[in-house]
C-alpha cells in the first residue's frame, strides 16, 4: 500500500499478474505534479504511478486536468513542480534527443485522432517510419503499414483520406499510427468520445485486445465507463487536480463518497 | 489582469526569434524534406501563376495610362516605356506582388498550420518523435523565399507588356521601339536589389505564415484569426523591410 497525491494507492486492485514489488516494474511515476496555467492551478498535487502491462484509466470531470496530466508525461506541457519519471528517467531533463528517443517509446492517441488531412491512410502511418525510424525500404515500409492496418481490422482503408473516414475509423488509423512504432506504452486521450455506443465498445475492445498482443502499458482518460468497465486494471478519480479515489471498477462504483459514485450512474 | 503591452510585445519578438532560430537549425539538419519542398513550391509558385500574372499585367498597363496625359504636357510621352520599366521593376513590382502573395499565401500557411494546431496534428507529429519544424515550416518558408522572386520577374515582364499595350492605345508604337527604350533605361543595379529585396519579402511571407499558423491558439476562431495576422504581419513585414531596401541601395548602389 502506498500513499500518493492524498490518495492510498492499492495493489488489490490490480491483477496477480501485474502486481510487483520492483521498482523496474514501474514505467511511469509522478509525484507531487504541479501545473497552472496563469493564475489557474490544473494540477495541484498529483502522484500515481503505472507498472508494466497495466490498463490506468483515469476518470474526471471535464477541465480536471486529466489529458494535462498525460501532455506532461511526453513534454507536450512542461510541468511546474514535482517529479515526473518514465521509464525510470526525469523527463523534465531528458535533451531534445533524449526527448524524441522516449516519445518512440511512448505512443500517444489523441481525442480526434489528429490524422494529418493531407496525406493518405498509408502516408499517415508511414510518416513516423519515414521521418522517426528513417526507414527507406518501400517494401518493409508497406509491410509495416499493411500489418498495423490489419490489427486494427481497416486494411482496405489504406488509400483513402482522413476526410473520408468515420469517427471509428479515424480512431482506429489513429491507434494503429500509434502502434507502428512499437511504443511500450500508450497514453489514450478520450479514445471513445463522440462516438456511438457500439463503435466505442469495438474501439475498447480493440485496445484491450492490442494490448495483449503487443504488451504494452497504457493511461487511459475517459468519461465512458463502459470503456472504463473493459479496459481497467485500476482506476483514478481526478478532482480539483488532485487523485480522489482509486480502486477498480466494481470497487470504486461502490464507492462511499458519493462524487465518486456519480461517475458510475 | 492581463499583461502590459510592453510585456506582451517583448514576448512576441522573443518567440519569433526563437522559432526564426529553429527554422534556420532545421534548415541544415539531415533528411531535407525535397518532397514537401517541391509540392510547396507547386502551391506557392504555380498555383499562384493567374492572381500575379493579371496583377502585373493591369500594374504595366494602368500605370502607362496614367502617366501618359501628365509626359505628353512636357513633351515627354517618349520616355513613357522606361519610366514604366524602371518603377516597375525596382519598385512597384516588388512591392504590390510581395503584398499580393502576403494575401494570398501568408493567410493560407496561417489558416492551415493554424488548423493543423487545432486538430492537434502538430502535437501528434511532436509526440511521435517527428520533426514539425522540418517538415511543415522549413519547406514552406523556403518554398517563398524560391517562388516569390520568380513570380515577380513574371509579374515585371508582364507589366511591361501592359504597358506596351497601354501605349498603343490612341497612340502607334511597335514593339520592338517600345522594348528597346524599356530594357536601354534599365542597368543591372535596377533588376539585382529588386530581386535581392524579393527574397527578404518571400522569407517574411513564408516566416510570418508559418510563425501565426503554428502558434495560433486552440480553437476554431483562432484559425481565422491566425491567418488573418498573417497577413496584416507579413504586409507590414514587407512594408518595413522595402524602406530598409531602399536605403540601402541607395548608398550601396546609387552612391
Amino acid at each position: 500500500m502506498d500513499m500518493q497525491g492524498g490518495v492510498v494507492i492499492n495493489d488489490s486492485a490490480v491483477p496477480d499478474d501485474k502486481k510487483t514489488d520492483g521498482a523496474d516494474n514501474i514505467v511511469i511515476e509522478m509525484q507531487h505534479i504541479k501545473k497552472a496555467f496563469g493564475t489557474k492551478v490544473v494540477l495541484a498535487d498529483v502522484s500515481m504511478k503505472l507498472k508494466k502491462g497495466e490498463n490506468l484509466v483515469v476518470l474526471g470531470r471535464s477541465g480536471s486536468g486529466k489529458s494535462v496530466a498525460i501532455k506532461c508525461i511526453v513534454r507536450l506541457l512542461d510541468t511546474d513542480g514535482g517529479s515526473l519519471k518514465v521509464f525510470d528517467k526525469e523527463v523534465q531533463d531528458l535533451s531534445d534527443e533524449q526527448l524524441k528517443d522516449l516519445r518512440v517509446r511512448v505512443g500517444f492517441l489523441f481525442q480526434s485522432g489528429a490524422l494529418y488531412d493531407s496525406m493518405t491512410v498509408g502516408e499517415n502511418l508511414a510518416f513516423p517510419l519515414i521521418r522517426v525510424l528513417k526507414l527507406k525500404d518501400t517494401a518493409e515500409i508497406e509491410k509495416r503499414v499493411a500489418d498495423v492496418l490489419t490489427s486494427v481490422g481497416l486494411l482496405e482503408a489504406i488509400d483513402k483520406m482522413p476526410s473520408d473516414l468515420s469517427g471509428g475509423m479515424r480512431k482506429r488509423i489513429g491507434l494503429a499510427r500509434t502502434l507502428i512504432l512499437n511504443p511500450e506504452i500508450i497514453l489514450y486521450d478520450e479514445p471513445t468520445t463522440g462516438l456511438d455506443p457500439i463503435t466505442s465498445q469495438e474501439i475498447s475492445e480493440l485496445m484491450l485486445s492490442l494490448q495483449k498482443k503487443y504488451q504494452t502499458s497504457a493511461i487511459i482518460i475517459t468519461h465512458d465507463m463502459a470503456c472504463a468497465k473493459i479496459t481497467a486494471d485500476r482506476i483514478l478519480v481526478l478532482d480539483e487536480g488532485k487523485f480522489v479515489a482509486e480502486g477498480s471498477y466494481d470497487e470504486l462504483q461502490n464507492s462511499k463518497d458519493e462524487s465518486v459514485r456519480a461517475f458510475f450512474k | 489582469m492581463s499583461q502590459p503591452v510592453w510585456r506582451r510585445g517583448a514576448e512576441e519578438v522573443g518567440n519569433q526569434v526563437f522559432f526564426m532560430g529553429g527554422f534556420f537549425r532545421n534548415i541544415f539538419r539531415t533528411g531535407f524534406e525535397w518532397n514537401e519542398f517541391l509540392r510547396q513550391a507547386f502551391i506557392v509558385g504555380y498555383k499562384s501563376l493567374p492572381l500575379v500574372g493579371i496583377t502585373g499585367f493591369i500594374l504595366g498597363f494602368v500605370l502607362t495610362l496614367q502617366s501618359v496625359p501628365t509626359m505628353k504636357e512636357f513633351g515627354a510621352e517618349s520616355y513613357v516605356p522606361s519610366m514604366v520599366a524602371i518603377s516597375v521593376i525596382r519598385e512597384i513590382g516588388p512591392v504590390i506582388i510581395a503584398l499580393i502573395c502576403a494575401g494570398k499565401i501568408a493567410s493560407s500557411m496561417g489558416a492551415e498550420l493554424g488548423s493543423m494546431k487545432v486538430t492537434e496534428q502538430i502535437d501528434a507529429m511532436e509526440v511521435s518523435g517527428a520533426n514539425p519544424l522540418q517538415f511543415l515550416v522549413v519547406p514552406r518558408v523556403l518554398a517563398c523565399i524560391f517562388m516569390i522572386p520568380l513570380l515577380t520577374l513574371m509579374a515585371d515582364g508582364l507589366a511591361l507588356v501592359g504597358g506596351f499595350l497601354g501605349s498603343n492605345i490612341g497612340n502607334k508604337i511597335s514593339a520592338l521601339s517600345y522594348f528597346n527604350k524599356a530594357f536601354s533605361s534599365l542597368a543591372f543595379s535596377d533588376i539585382v536589389p529588386a530581386v535581392i529585396k524579393t527574397i527578404f519579402f518571400g522569407f517574411a511571407i513564408g516566416f510570418v505564415g508559418c510563425y501565426k499558423g503554428y502558434n495560433s491558439d486552440r480553437g476554431t476562431e483562432s484559425v481565422g484569426l491566425a491567418a488573418n495576422s498573417a497577413v496584416v504581419n507579413a504586409s507590414l513585414w514587407i512594408i518595413v523591410l522595402d524602406a530598409f531596401a531602399v536605403q540601402i541601395t541607395n548608398i550601396v548602389v546609387y552612391n
